[in-house]
Order: structure tokens, then C-alpha cells, then sequence
């Protein structure tokens, strides 16, 4: 099991008119294609579609948790809210700021790890090996482990800062100008498998023959990274970021963990703003809408990556 | 590899590689240090990253203080029970939807694209509506069922691809020596489509292990919760922690998650990569 031969096969079908194509036909009107179909169509249309389509619908009520009997249609009126609410513009503007301050440096360190591990270095497999680690702990693990490293006392940062006679160090997730670069390097860290596994995965796709045959040509190693790798990875340096800015705005875990949202507000994301109104303080219909508004704006982004898909589709 | 790499140029990829191994290592060596480390020197003025005299006391106090075999258990149940139902119906879906084009695959796969991009808030909101008008908050089954769902288009996008890598050949040589529909699926591509099925199970378990949102919001007492979120009440509510038996509870927690994930690590890779080229 390669990555290369699982990337190479996806995406490309049987070209039409092949006998493929031809027998898919008939058994899609077969009994037995359903039989095999309902036992996962019907719980995700239970329990995935309807549930979306009626959290949509709750956007528009009063809906509030202990008195859902009595719930109000009241139109746009929780949207109308949503647009007066300072709160929810910070939280929003931090989600900005942290799904970019972490997709960000996330892909240019992926990348940089990734062209390394596809060198023949001899620490490779440890750093391979490492890399998928922060991809195996749960969210919260994540979230305490760093939360150790920060410790203003007995952590290891402020230890190593004293060290190098850089000062006294300071208390990280609790000051208001560090905590959230502070979380974002934990994003970043915890962010890095998925996306050096995806761009390792995009560089053995690069046909060698290409590299050899820049490099006779006397092509330096940036020229043949942007003449020979570059146009190769960018369709999945492109997905990769696109989904990687999705995540991280819509992530909650890592950082309840880490701040809980503080301090003051600082680093409190959408998704931990949203899950307050809804769970704490019962405003289900409100942070419904809240929903809509995260879900209007990847939509967004998601139009965005998928035109530009198609583009670099065309370009190859 | 690369052709004429000049020996200054080598020099500075392993100092890059060194770089990269501290930063991804540091983190997970300190809490392995903190797990081990008696309370006096926790709450020594500077740290030192190798316990002088390393303890297993803070594990004992980590026990001592939550209920973490109920919440393994718990875990273990609900990763369990989401791994299986959600491969068990995912496979045969999987099975239609690489073998045959149809409206239907593709809204599949569109669906698939679309669930992973989604806040949950909009999907909880509504789901703990639902779970509670059945009575099934602070139960396992709520929580399995949610786990099953949301496992659902990462499993189907999983084993479409290793559908695919099945050949059709077999599956029609099979058919005209004789065989039935059945008898092939049975026969010639189950067996080859196996270890796959057993990787997207494994990778269904472990997501569902770390998960921590759905858990937070479906379970409110103690003995029904799941790993997760038992770790977070260490961390007191003003953010104050015993630092010790955090450190070992939540080193315990990750020691599965990290086995199995090294088992699957390779076949993961191959899949994932599948998905975000192709989405």
C-alpha cells in the first residue's frame, strides 16, 4: 500500500462507454444496489441531513433549551441580533485571525518537513515516525500537554527562556497580548501531520524523470522545486489549505482546553462562543443562527477552493 | 534523490530535520517527564526535563481523584460500538458507490465533502433536541449513535478507495466461472477488500476515542462520561491543576490511540491523501 498508487487511482473513472460504465447502468436500477445502499442512507438522512435542515429552521425561532414547547418563529430576528452583537463580531474576527494565523504558517512548515522527509536523510523515519503523533492524541491531550509547556512555573518554555537569559518568561495562555499567539502555535503543531502526510503524498507524485532532467539542464534546487514540484503539489497544497482554514475555524477542542475562550474574551472562537449561548446560557435559537452565519461563510471559502480547483484542473 | 545536493546544502537539511524533531518531540517528552515526576519537584522553581527521582504517584492520585477506568470504559464502549455499526453499514454503500456511478454516489460524495467542513454547533443543537425528546442524553447509545453518523462519510470516503483498488477482473472472472452476485462479494472481494475494512474501522475507533464536542454536550455526570472529558475536569474551574496526575491521566489516554495509530499509520496515509486530492 503506496500513497502514490492510491492517489493515481482516485479521481479517474473508466472512460465513458467502457464496459464499466455500461454495467453500472443496469444494476443502478437494480434492488440489490438499494439493499446495499439503506443501512448507511437511511441513518445519515435521519441523523445527519434532517438534523441540519432543522437546525437551520431553529436559526429562526426562539428555541431556548427548558422551554422548547412554546418555541416563536421569529424570522430574522436572531440574525438581526447577531449583526448588533459586539461579542459575536470579536469571536468572529478571532476565528478569522486564528484559522488564518495557524493555516498559514501550518502549510509552510508542513512543506518544508515534507521536502524534507522525501530527501534520503537517515533521521527520516524518527521524523516521519514523530510527525504522525500529534495525529493520534485526542484534542484534549493535546490541549493539556501544552498547557504544561506554557506553565508559568513548572513549564518547560518559561524554564528554557530563564536558560538563555532571555528574562523571566511569562504566563502565556493568561496574558492578554500572548494568548492567542500562544494557542496558535499549539494549532500549528497539532495541525502538522495531516498536512506534511498530504504534501509528502503530493511529492512522490512527482515524476523523477522531470527533477533529473531540470537538474542536467542545470536547473538550481528553487527553480526545479517551482518549475517541476510546485505545479505538481499545488492542486493538493490547495485542498489541503482550503480544508485546514475550514478546520481550524471550526475548531473548539484545543482551545477550550488550553484557555477556555480567555483571557477576557481574547481567545474566544466561534465555535466556543456558539456552544456558551446554546449550552450555558440555553440560547438555542441564536446560536443556531450563529451556525448559519460559520456555515454561510465556509461556504464561501469552499466556492472559492473549488473554482480554483477547477482552474488548476484546466492549467494541467 | 536529489543529484548534485552539495555537502553545506546536506548540513543544512539535517539541521532543518533537527529543528523539526524538537519542535514535534518537545511537547509529548514533557509530559512524559511531568507524568513521572514526584510533587516536589513540580514544585521546584526550575524543572528539569528528567525526573530526578520519577514516581508512579501521580498516576495512583490520578485514580484516585476520577473515575478513569469507568471513563476507559466508557470510551472503549462507545469507539467500539461506532468503529463496527459504522463500518458494518458503510462497507456495503461503499461497495455500490465505487462500482457504480449514479446521482446518488455522487450527492454521496458531495454530502461527504460538505460534512467535513461543518461547525457542529449547527449539527448539536438540533441532535440533543432529538436525543433528548428519546431520552437518550447522558446515555451511551445517544452518543454511539451520533458517533456512528459522524463517522459515516470519513469511513465511506475510506472504503470507496480500496474498493476501487480491487480489480474488477477477479470479480468477473468469479462470475463467469459461475459464481452469484453473492457468492462473489462473499468470496473474491471481501477477502481482498479486508484489510481495509479492518484500517477504516480502526481509524473510526480512534476518532471516536478522542472525540470530545459531542461527548461534552450528550453526557453530564461523571460515570457516563468518556475519556475526554473526564480529563478536563483536572483542570480545575479556575484553570488551576494538579499538574502531576494530569499529566499521567493524560498520558494514559493517548497510549491506545498511539498504538493503533501506529498500526494503520501507512494505510491511513494512502486513504486520506485519496480524499483530499480528489474531494
Amino acid at each position: 500500500m503506496t500513497l502514490t498508487s492510491a492517489t493515481v487511482r482516485s479521481g479517474r473513472h473508466g472512460p465513458p462507454g467502457s464496459p464499466h460504465d455500461k454495467r453500472s447502468r443496469s444494476v443502478d436500477r437494480n434492488a440489490g444496489a438499494w439493499f446495499l445502499v439503506l443501512p448507511a442512507l437511511i441513518p445519515i438522512l435521519i441523523l445527519s441531513v434532517g438534523p441540519l435542515l432543522y437546525g437551520i429552521a431553529l436559526a429562526f425561532t426562539d428555541a431556548q433549551s427548558g422551554r422548547t414547547r412554546s418555541t416563536q418563529w421569529v424570522g430574522g430576528l436572531n440574525f438581526q441580533d447577531l449583526l448588533h452583537d459586539a461579542l459575536f463580531w470579536d469571536s468572529f474576527r478571532i476565528g478569522l485571525l486564528w484559522a488564518v494565523g495557524v493555516s498559514v504558517p501550518q502549510f509552510v512548515l508542513a512543506l518544508g518537513l515534507a521536502l524534507l522527509l522525501n530527501q534520503n536523510l537517515r533521521m527520516r523515519w524518527l521524523a516521519r515516525a514523530l510527525a504522525i503523533i500529534p495525529w493520534a492524541m485526542p484534542e484534549v491531550v493535546v490541549g493539556i500537554m501544552w498547557r504544561l509547556v506554557y506553565n508559568p512555573d513548572a513549564g518547560i518554555l518559561n524554564e528554557t527562556i530563564r536558560d538563555l537569559g532571555l528574562g523571566d518568561g511569562r504566563d502565556w495562555l493568561t496574558g492578554l497580548a500572548t494568548a492567542l499567539p500562544a494557542v496558535i502555535v499549539v494549532g500549528v503543531w497539532a495541525g502538522m501531520p495531516q498536512t506534511t502526510v498530504a504534501l509528502l503524498a503530493g511529492l512522490q507524485n512527482t515524476p523523477h524523470e522531470l527533477h533529473e532532467a531540470a537538474a542536467l539542464d542545470g536547473a538550481g534546487a528553487w527553480r526545479r522545486f517551482r518549475t517541476v514540484t510546485w505545479p505538481v503539489l499545488r492542486p493538493v497544497a490547495l485542498s489541503i489549505t482550503a480544508l485546514n482554514f475550514i478546520w481550524n475555524f471550526n475548531s473548539f477542542a484545543l482551545v477550550y482546553v488550553l484557555t477556555n475562550g480567555g483571557p477576557g474574551g481574547r481567545t474566544r472562537l466561534p465555535m466556543l462562543f456558539a456552544y456558551e449561548e446554546a449550552f450555558r446560557y440555553g440560547q438555542f435559537g441564536y446560536a443556531a443562527a450563529m451556525g448559519c452565519v460559520m456555515v454561510a461563510v465556509i461556504s464561501v471559502i469552499l466556492a472559492v477552493y473549488l473554482v480554483g480547483r477547477l482552474r488548476g484542473g484546466e492549467d494541467r | 534523490m536529489s543529484l548534485r545536493t552539495s555537502r553545506s546544502a546536506r548540513a543544512g537539511q539535517y539541521a532543518a530535520l533537527l529543528g523539526y524533531l524538537v519542535f514535534l518531540a518537545f511537547p509529548f517528552l514533557w509530559l512524559i517527564s511531568t507524568a513521572f515526576k514526584p510533587a516536589r519537584e513540580l514544585g521546584s522553581l526550575h524543572p528539569t526535563w528528567i525526573p530526578e527521582h520519577p514516581t508512579l504517584d501521580n498516576f495512583r492520585k490520578a485514580f484516585d481523584e476520577q473515575p478513569l477506568p469507568q471513563a476507559a470504559a466508557n470510551s472503549l464502549i462507545a469507539a467500539l460500538c461506532a468503529a463496527v455499526v459504522a463500518v458494518l453499514i458503510a462497507t456495503p454503500m461503499a461497495y455500490v458507490m465505487a462500482r457504480h456511478r449514479s446521482r446518488l454516489s455522487a450527492a454521496t460524495s458531495g454530502w461527504v465533502v460538505v460534512s467535513q467542513a461543518f461547525p457542529f454547533v449547527l449539527l448539536i443543537i438540533p441532535l440533543f433536541l432529538i436525543l433528548k425528546h428519546l431520552h437518550l442524553i447522558n446515555t451511551l447509545w445517544g452518543l454511539i449513535m451520533v458517533y456512528v453518523v459522524w463517522a459515516l462519510p470519513f469511513a465511506l470516503w475510506m472504503l470507496v478507495g480500496y474498493v476501487r483498488a480491487v480489480p474488477t477482473e477477479l470479480e468477473e472472472a468469479a462470475s463467469v466461472d459461475g459464481a452469484g452476485r453473492l457468492r462473489t462479494l462473499v468470496s473474491v472481494t471481501a477477502p481482498l477488500l479486508a484489510p481495509g475494512i479492518v484500517a477504516t474501522a480502526l481509524f473510526a475507533f480512534i476518532t471516536a476515542w478522542n472525540e470530545f464536542f459531542f461527548a461534552l454536550v450528550l453526557l453530564k455526570t461523571p460515570e457516563k462520561q468518556t475519556l475526554p472529558v473526564v480529563l478536563t475536569h483536572f483542570i480545575g474551574a479556575e484553570g488551576a491543576a494538579d499538574l502531576g496526575p494530569l499529566a499521567a491521566a493524560a498520558f494514559l489516554a493517548t497510549l491506545p490511540s498511539l498504538v493503533v495509530f501506529a498500526i494503520i499509520q501507512r494505510r491511513i496515509t494512502g486513504s486520506m491523501l485519496a480524499g483530499a486530492v480528489k474531494s
